[in-house]
């Protein structure tokens, strides 16, 4: 390994450490009370003790992203195909994804639980926020087809579905994969915005909620705990699409070679 | 010994003509006239250039024959397949780029026209392995377009236009952006797959050098309507090969095609 390979992974893992020793810090020195801001160790702790429960919410909250997720790919890809079939859907249905996609999913949120049950209102949060992607990105990829690839199909007489299937499909991956690697965060948001929406009424118990109840009641830690769980939640999710998107990716686009290549 | 007018080889080709344009132009979108009227007439087998300056409608004549585009005016007649070749496609093209799909190895991309025509895969896999032998490219089958190079990728284009066998090979300005020794080595190599196929070749370019090297009869066309300025046989000792490129007959033809483009290039004659 190069020194200057070595010194990408040190230099984070380096101001990792300076922050959490500088958190430790000031917590002992001006004797920070665990209820105004509790110090790294009291939240490992917590994380340590509460992990029967938190575990239970963490594994809400990723059912709940993962459902919201798939739907999401699935509902922003059909779409996305649909459009590039037919124009005039494009023209009927994209001004409801934008506006959709425009409108604050906190303020839909309350909305959809009142007029759906809660684990329903929450996944379709985590879609409304993660399907724009998958769908703007694989609408432009699906249009951004070599001309000339079009025209040797049109010249061997391949049907729509071959195209679809043998030409645009493949040519608008990477950009699907993108749309999916931002997908994948957002309905984590969107889940959590559900679970903070439905408060302490929802019957679940994700991540989010038990934030919202820790807060109720000062229970800071814990609410640390939570947060570095869904931090955490977050960080596996984007490096596992990434990692996906780099190995479908990876014999052919530009996006997934090596620099030397 | 260069020719003279088109209308002279129209006449005596007419019996087994491949490709017939009578009067095609194309007129785009916003009315200017790309276009024509154009006449020309290709018969089985034979060698054909069309040379022209930039934007005189060469590739859109080349893609009126492949039917990638509709003439305003005018009909595009190409002959029924011949018997011989049996299924497949009468007609190959081979672009300016070489067209690869990035995502598909060599065998994917010369075996895509077979593959939409739901062949079965062993004989797929038998006449893209035939087809990448001829073309050189047999132990690079597996490879993904950007690990060959220019020319290789060229050839890879090449092998795809000549997969279905067809009788009619359509190419447009292929080995522009090569370097010139792999164009030199392509032009040789084309001028051998020609001899040994017998396909009808309409092959469009902007070098003058690379038409007379190339062609038996080498059309010149004006700018913008590209019509047909001038029309010249070549003839020169076959199998045409390097030795070529150093007579005296070459340069003199070289130099007729020459002239003439920068005729229809002189703005008081060219529209």
């Amino acid at each position: 390994m190069t020194g200057a390979r070595l010194l990408r992974i040190a230099l984070p893992v380096v101001v990792f450490a300076a922050a959490i020793a500088a958190w430790h810090a000031v917590v002992t020195i001006n004797a920070i009370p665990p209820y105004v801001l509790p110090g790294p160790g009291l939240v490992l702790a917590t994380l340590a003790n509460d992990w029967p429960v938190l575990s239970q919410s963490l594994a809400v909250t990723l059912l709940t992203t993962l459902q919201g997720f798939v739907a999401a790919a699935l509902g922003g890809t059909a779409l996305a195909i649909l459009f590039n079939q037919s124009r005039w859907l494009e023209f009927a249905l994209l001004p409801y994804a934008i506006i959709l996609q425009v409108t604050p999913v906190i303020a839909i949120a309350p909305l959809l639980l009142i007029y759906l049950p809660q684990p329903t209102a929450v996944v379709v949060c985590a879609f409304i926020v993660a399907f724009f992607p998958v769908l703007a990105n694989t609408t432009l990829g699906l249009a951004s087809v070599d001309r000339n690839l079009v025209g040797l199909f049109r010249l061997y007489g391949a049907s729509r579905l071959q195209t679809l299937l043998y030409l645009k499909l493949p040519a608008a991956l990477p950009q699907m994969l993108g749309g999916l690697r931002i997908a994948g965060g957002l309905s984590l948001i969107g889940a959590v915005v559900a679970e903070i929406a439905a408060g302490s009424a929802g019957a679940g118990s994700g991540l989010a909620y038990r934030i919202a109840e820790s807060s109720y009641r000062l229970n800071i830690p814990r609410m640390f705990a939570a947060l570095l769980l869904l931090s955490a939640a977050g960080i596996v999710i984007y490096a596992g699409l990434a990692w996906a998107s780099h190995l479908a990716l990876r014999r052919w686009h530009e996006s997934a070679l090596g620099k030397d290549n | 010994m260069a020719g003279s007018a088109a209308s002279n080889v129209t006449d005596d080709a007419a019996a087994e003509a491949v490709v017939r344009l009578q009067a095609v132009t194309k007129r785009y979108r916003n009315g200017v006239l790309a276009l024509g009227p154009l006449d020309l007439t290709v018969k089985r087998g034979e060698f054909i250039a069309l040379v022209g300056p930039s934007g005189c409608g060469k590739s859109t004549a080349l893609r009126l024959v492949a039917g990638l585009a509709e003439p305003s005016s005018g009909t595009v007649q190409i002959a029924p397949r011949s018997a011989r070749s049996g299924s497949g496609h009468a007609i190959g093209v081979v672009f300016q780029e070489p067209t690869l799909m990035p995502w598909a190895s060599v065998r994917g991309n010369v075996g895509l026209p077979l593959k939409l025509s739901h062949l079965p895969r062993a004989e797929i896999e038998q006449r893209v392995m035939a087809v990448l032998a001829q073309v050189g490219l047999r132990d690079f089958a597996g490879a993904m377009p950007r690990e060959l190079s220019g020319g290789m990728k060229m050839r890879a284009a090449l092998a795809r236009a000549l997969v279905t066998d067809p009788d009619i090979l359509l190419l447009d300005e292929p080995f522009a952006a090569l370097d010139e020794i792999t164009r030199f080595r392509l032009n040789n190599d084309l001028l051998m797959l020609w001899r040994e196929l017998g396909k009808t070749v309409i092959f469009v370019t902007h070098s003058v050098y690379e038409s007379v090297y190339l062609a038996q009869r080498v059309l010149v066309m004006t700018p913008r309507p590209g019509k047909i300025a001038a029309e010249f046989g070549i003839k020169a000792a076959e199998p045409r090969g390097e030795p070529f490129r150093m007579t005296t007959d070459y340069a003199a033809y070289c130099r007729v095609v020459a002239e003439a483009l920068a005729r229809t290039a002189d703005p008081t004659e060219g529209r």
